[in-house]
């Protein structure tokens, strides 16, 4: 029997618990492939959902770790594009039998294997998904919803307390408060649906339900969640979202299941999950007049409202799951599904609020933890995954049911004492951090799956750590339980996913034992991750004192990394107390009792909830910034122009359908394999003596705002401290750098180092290079700010209908989808609103203007008088390495340096064979030239899949001959003659493609909300130089770590396993 | 053992007059519809029954009740306090004894040759404890009827064995809690308006009376419940169909299923066909 498949379906838990790794480590090439047939063909023919799940996971994690290393690394693949079509359409296994299929034609490669590995994880993540949402259907209570296609058979009606005027003739307001829950510890997110679907005797949370207030604001706590609901005398649903200051009154059924038109699709998924207005009634074509009609009668509806006080997006105190929990909770009572209108739950409503919030979540297409819906039980309690049994839909289907048990401790268990000293010593705190945890919980699901030997010894560690935790709280010890926290967030949850910390954190962490020393008691990271909600403890009798410092600490910490990292709002410290009687209800005689904002929201209603745009732009800021930063408005009408008559615009990136796109032939790339020992020796010598001849200079491209990386907040990625290396998080610049000296001190050199920036960058930049006094560079150090700069517009309507339906889009999942579809509808209508290429002015002013794009980054050495300084300093300089600052393994190799010299190119680009996610051109012979095509430039979607070599960016430059390209002299770029200079960039601009691009730019709001808007940036590209024939373009393949980009976080599992290693070799830190 | 009395309540201070409508019946002879539920009852062995009724409502009562006056004791509700309280009105009257339990706005029409009076006190003659008929009711119509939790009993296809009661469930309490094997989804067993009781219920409702304060009702169901944890308590599904003659068009329904049951079915039929062929939507009454 296949030994893979054994660990699969052992009874035995010591079998079933072995690391894949391990177990891949003993099996040659030809025994891992039978494997990987055996594995395809059990996932095909096995039943149960959990075997195929893991069986997918050890294809996928084989196909990406273990197998690459083992192939022959010349054997070059294509990954057919029909493949990547089922990709896009969320057919996973029809583009793994496609993929099988090139394997079978061409052989196993690492190209094909990456595409293998991409298909078994989306597939592997679809199957849980499909079970968690036929296993929320199927909870007893929810199922009724699923089947009611019609108002006649509507089975609730509103009580009569609310549908009856009170006694002065007005109808009385249900109310419901809910707190928060914070989680002592999850078990290494062992609240993830799936975890503990498939584990539930490792799926354990200690969480507590808070009320809280802000310090130095408000005075005592109180319940952040409230939810109001009542009946009106107009027959549609009003909703309102007091907090995100949104409002919408409902009239169609259709408008309900709309979640992505405005602000108020939790409220929606709400009215939907509680059974007021039932899923089942989606897309029936029936009125929601009628429907309202027999729950509350004719000519009648419903107002429900939601507000949270006080509380940020990201503060992992799992606020909108409760939000939802209270607006379900309420319509609950409301239609007379609860025992009691007012007060507290019984414990199996509670259950059924859960499985309401669980199906909401689905809805809305979002979905946290199941633990999330703390707040709806009291107090302090653990919550334990269970086992499925006899009557459980999930059994044998999965070994845990869907719906956890919750044990809420009674005083006998955690005396009063206890809760007082938790109060007492915790300093709650939001840091201010808004990041996407979503990433972090699919890392967490396939390391368990994959039982990788760290992670998993980190899991039992938890649940060890989980029972003192309890201990501690029973015997009201808090300087143990600070201890016990710290150690759960040191050990296993960071052994399980390293990204759960930051820089920030380990500051404020530092800061805190730096100025309590023996009375800061410990950390506690909330939920998911840290940076957002956290908790820090103290001894008792420092707490007032610590709430003041840590204030004051995280205002400092985030001053100093505000450029790096991802901040939606300033740190906040709350006051909390413990919640005693979890949601609770009551009846309110006439108005609604909510702030004044409510108010004046109903008095003018913003349209569809999303408010009209405000003009947030200082218009004079902005004027002055683009002054500085060299903004051509000439250029702009022109560009607008072009825009409006659609001679500029995302089709017309595009290639001629007619162009010819071939692969390369033999000998248009320099192999990484095929040359000799003594060609190497060759290269590598040519490359020292150029090194220490001082001829060689790197520039890193750091102009970006890691739009990718941080989803559009704007941040520096140079300085984002992305990871840690032998001990300390380092930002992409330190690596950088820490390259750059291992360079310089083997070969004797200074190697001048630049850094390009942008409007955006340079500040932060220059900044953040002089508080760590430039990571202690010994080279030249020099700053290039950005020379170029545009101003984004609104995009044309027939560019954002391309975008959407022209390229390739990855199809979401059914809800998502929808959410999608209805928020691109309002998207549509914005830029209509706003006027089609108008200038984009309604945000910060930093976020109103774009970098040209990275054909500019080298020219603005030149513009701004980097080059000339250097040149004067180093005249014998002649090689750049340029590259982009998210490639980690770019660095002056001499061997590739030699490569340069010796093959007397212009311009010698690197390429690495094309993976799955490398997308966005490649390297191709168009109608017989070999050059570079942007994916912008494609003629057809499928064009790059025919494409053996994909860019990496890092390109060796001759200086001599790219200042030819100018048609410019080192004495012309020594002179400085700025009119000259800025020709004869503008001349070459012109000989190379411009191309509009749509990005997407967060616009904040108030509590961290915030709103991504997609507008429309030109742009010229670095890699259009090799369409010139005179650029003399060289082309070579290097390794996959040399070349990987780190794109976006959710890398960086993958870029650990593969590529860090390589990079820490290439490294010195001081 | 078959019980020989019959309550009906006809107590509602809003809806008293329910029963006291005119009907034609499935012979074709004009008659209130507590006539028609009296002839029922006495045609199928019942000898005695009571009506509990609203104060001031005798005369009209003794009126409609038309032949079976005689055979008949009113008993007059004081002051609405619940239908748990107006069954326990009759406690002088059943005695020790067991009796069927009506209630006055339903008409009943049996499938089979046997009533579903009669149907009902067959199965009272293999079973000593409570019995109360259900028939399968879809979730919408749950607002207006008690359920039961119950399970078949085994070789008895139209019995069951009741574990709970609970009144008008939303369809959420049904699904957890009322499902019952062998039931199309979303359907549940409801009370049909017909019930065998013993006389443990009325000494539990006496007792529960005895408890009542001030302004508080009580109802039947809890006392159902109580039977149901502490006795054997069968459901019985009976071959017939229910008519609420209370709720919108009930009473139309009942007298078309009465009209199209007898000898005048052709008759009714063609009248329905021209109605039906002559009507428009939006025409005005005159």
């Amino acid at each position: 029997m296949s030994k893979l498949l054994n660990i699969i379906t052992s009874s035995d838990p010591e079998v079933r618990d072995t690391a894949l790794a391990g177990a891949c480590s003993e099996l040659a090439l030809p025994e891992l492939l039978e494997e990987c047939i055996a594995l395809d063909q059990f996932r095909r023919e096995t039943g149960n959902l959990y075997e195929r799940v893991r069986a997918l996971f050890f294809l996928s994690a084989i196909h990406r770790f273990h197998l690459p290393s083992k192939l022959d690394s010349g054997q070059v693949g294509l990954i057919p594009f029909e493949g990547q079509e089922h990709l896009l359409r969320r057919r996973f296994a029809e583009a793994i039998d496609v993929f099988h299929l090139a394997v079978a034609e061409q052989g196993a490669s690492e190209s094909l294997s990456s595409a293998l590995a991409q298909s078994y994880h989306e597939l592997a993540f679809q199957a849980l998904a499909i079970q968690v949402r036929r296993s929320v259907r199927t909870v007893r209570g929810n199922q009724w919803m699923f089947r009611m296609g019609h108002p006649a058979d509507h089975p609730l009606s509103f009580v009569e307390e609310l549908v009856g005027p009170a006694s002065g003739g007005v109808r009385r307001v249900l109310r419901e408060r809910t707190p928060v829950r914070m989680d002592l510890s999850h078990a290494g997110w062992s609240d993830i649906f799936f975890l503990g679907m498939d584990y539930p005797e490792g799926a354990r949370v200690l969480n507590v339900s808070v009320d809280l207030g802000v310090a130095g604001h408000d005075h005592g706590t109180r319940p952040p969640i409230e939810a109001h609901v009542r009946v009106i005398d107009e027959p549609v649903i009003a909703l309102t979202s007091v907090d995100l200051m949104a409002t919408a009154r409902i009239g169609t059924v259709g408008e309900i299941f709309d979640f992505g038109k405005d602000a108020l699709g939790l409220l929606k998924a709400a009215v939907i999950a509680s059974g007021v207005v039932p899923p089942g009634i989606e897309g029936s074509g029936q009125r929601l007049e009628n429907l309202l009609e027999r729950m509350v009668g004719p000519g009648r509806g419903i107002e429900i409202v939601s507000w949270v006080d006080g509380i940020s997006k990201g503060s992992r105190l799992a606020v909108s799951t409760n939000l939802l929990a209270a607006l379900i909770a309420v319509l609950m009572r409301a239609t007379g599904q609860t025992e009691a209108l007012t007060g507290i739950l019984r414990e199996n409503e509670r259950r059924l609020v859960l499985a309401r919030a669980i199906l909401g979540e689905w809805l809305g297409g979002s979905g946290g933890g199941w633990q999330d819906s703390g707040g709806v039980w009291p107090g302090i309690k653990l919550i334990s995954g269970v086992p499925a049994r006899e009557g459980d839909p999930e059994l044998g289907v999965s070994r845990g049911r869907l719906l956890p048990e919750h044990h809420v401790f009674g005083e006998d268990e955690i005396p009063e004492s206890s809760r007082e000293a938790l109060q007492d010593s915790l300093v709650l705190v939001h840091g201010g951090m808004t990041q996407n945890v979503g990433p972090i919980l699919e890392m967490v699901t396939e390391k368990y799956l994959l039982r990788s030997a760290g992670e998993w010894e980190g899991r039992k560690e938890a649940l060890v750590l989980l029972g003192e935790l309890v201990e501690c709280l029973k015997q009201g010890d808090m300087k143990a339980l600070g201890q016990a926290t710290t150690r759960n967030f040191r050990g296993p949850i960071q052994r399980i996913i390293p990204w759960a910390t930051n820089l920030f954190t380990e500051t404020l962490i530092a800061r805190a034992e730096e100025e309590f020393g023996e009375d800061f008691w410990g950390f506690w990271m909330l939920g998911g991750m840290s940076g957002g909600g956290m908790g820090f403890i103290f001894a008792p009798a420092r707490k007032s004192e610590a709430q003041k410092a840590m204030s004051r600490i995280m205002q400092e910490a985030k001053d100093h990394l505000q450029a790096a990292l991802p901040f939606g709002m300033s740190p906040v410290v709350y006051n909390f107390s413990i919640n005693h009687s979890g949601t609770c209800a009551d009846l309110l005689d006439g108005k609604m009792q909510l702030p004044e904002s409510y108010f004046q929201l109903q008095e003018k209603p913003a349209e569809g909830g999303r408010r009209a745009s405000e003009v947030r732009s200082d218009q004079g800021a902005l004027q002055l910034l683009l002054e500085e930063n060299g903004f051509d408005r000439a250029s702009h009408e022109a560009v607008r122009a072009d825009i409006l008559a659609g001679r500029v615009g995302l089709e017309s990136n595009r290639l001629s359908p007619e162009a010819r796109i071939e692969d390369v032939s033999p000998g248009d790339v320099l192999e990484k394999t095929v040359q000799s020992e003594a060609a190497r020796a060759e290269f590598s010598r040519l490359g020292r003596e150029s090194l220490a001849a001082g001829e060689v200079a790197v520039v890193t491209l750091a102009a970006g705002a890691a739009s990718r990386w941080t989803g559009g907040a704007g941040t520096c990625k140079a300085l984002n401290p992305f990871a840690p290396l032998d001990g300390s998080y380092r930002t992409f610049l330190e690596v950088h750098l820490a390259k750059s000296r291992k360079t310089a001190r083997e070969h004797g050199c200074g190697l001048p180092h630049i850094v390009t920036t942008s409007y955006l960058t340079h500040g932060p930049t220059r900044e953040f290079l002089e508080a760590v006094a430039s990571y202690g560079y010994e080279g030249p150090l020099l700053l290039s700010p950005g020379r170029a700069v545009g101003l984004r517009m609104v995009p044309t309507e027939r560019d954002l209908q391309f975008a959407w339906e022209e390229t390739p889009q990855q199809q979401l999942d059914v809800q998502q989808q929808k959410l999608r579809d209805s928020s691109r509808s309002a998207l549509l209508e914005w830029a209509r609103t706003c006027g089609e290429a108008s200038d984009y002015t309604d945000n910060l002013p930093g976020q109103c203007l774009h970098p040209m794009g990275h054909f500019y980054e080298v020219p603005n050495l030149i513009l701004n008088g980097t080059l000339g300084r250097l040149l004067e300093d180093r005249p014998q300089l002649k090689t750049l390495l340029v590259h982009n600052v998210d490639t980690l393994g770019a660095s002056v190799d001499p061997v590739l340096l030699g490569r340069h010299l010796e093959g007397d190119h212009g311009l010698s680009y690197e390429v690495i064979t094309r993976h799955l996610a490398d997308r966005g051109g490649g390297l191709a012979r168009v109608d017989g030239k070999l050059r570079l095509v942007e994916g912008l430039a494609m003629p057809d979607a499928g064009a790059e899949f025919r494409l053996s070599y994909y860019n990496s960016m890092t390109t060796w430059v001759d200086l001599d001959h790219y200042l030819s390209l100018l048609g410019l002299t080192r004495e012309e770029v020594m002179a400085d003659d700025r009119f000259r200079l800025g020709r004869a960039v503008r001349e070459l601009a012109a000989r190379v493609p411009t191309y509009l691009t749509i990005k997407n730019v967060r616009e904040a709001r108030d509590q961290g909300q915030q709103v991504t808007y997609p507008v429309a940036q030109v742009e010229n590209l670095w890699g259009d130089l090799t369409i010139l024939p005179e650029a003399n373009c060289g082309y070579f393949e290097v390794e996959r770590e040399r070349g990987q980009q780190l794109k976006e976080p959710s890398q960086l599992d993958n870029w650990l396993a593969g590529c860090s290693e390589f990079v820490r070799n290439l490294c010195e830190w001081e | 053992m078959i019980p020989s009395k019959a309550v009906v309540t006809a107590a509602s201070p809003t809806e008293y007059h329910l029963p006291l409508q005119t009907l034609v019946d499935s012979e074709g002879v004009a008659k209130t519809a507590l006539a028609i539920i009296l002839d029922d009852l006495f045609a199928s062995g019942i000898e005695s029954a009571a009506v509990i009724i609203h104060p001031g409502t005798r005369d009209a009562f003794l009126q409609a009740a038309g032949e079976h006056a005689e055979r008949l004791t009113l008993l007059e509700q004081g002051a609405p306090r619940g239908y748990g309280h107006a069954v326990w009105s009759a406690h002088e009257f059943t005695g020790d004894d067991s009796f069927v339990l009506l209630v006055g706005d339903h008409l009943y029409l049996s499938d089979e040759r046997a009533s579903c009076v009669r149907q009902m006190l067959e199965v009272a003659a293999t079973h000593d404890g409570c019995i109360s008929a259900v028939n399968p009711t879809h979730e919408s119509q749950l607002r207006y009827y008690g359920a039961v939790a119950a399970t078949r009993v085994p070789a008895s296809p139209s019995l069951f064995l009741v574990h709970d009661v609970v009144e008008k469930p939303t369809p959420t309490l049904a699904e957890q809690e009322l499902i019952v094997p062998g039931l199309r989804a979303g359907n549940y067993l409801c009370f049909f308006g017909m019930h065998c009781l013993t006389a443990g219920v009325m000494e539990h409702l006496g007792e529960e009376v005895s408890r009542l304060g001030e302004g508080e009702l009580l109802e039947l169901t809890p006392t159902l419940a109580f039977m149901a944890r502490s006795e054997k308590y069968l459901a019985a599904e009976l071959g017939g169909q229910r008519f609420n003659i209370g709720e919108r068009y009930g009473l139309l329904r009942a007298q078309l299923s009465l009209a199209l049951a007898g000898p005048h079915r052709d008759e009714v039929l063609t009248d329905i066909i021209e109605i039906t062929a002559h009507s428009r939507p939006g025409c005005q009454s005159s």
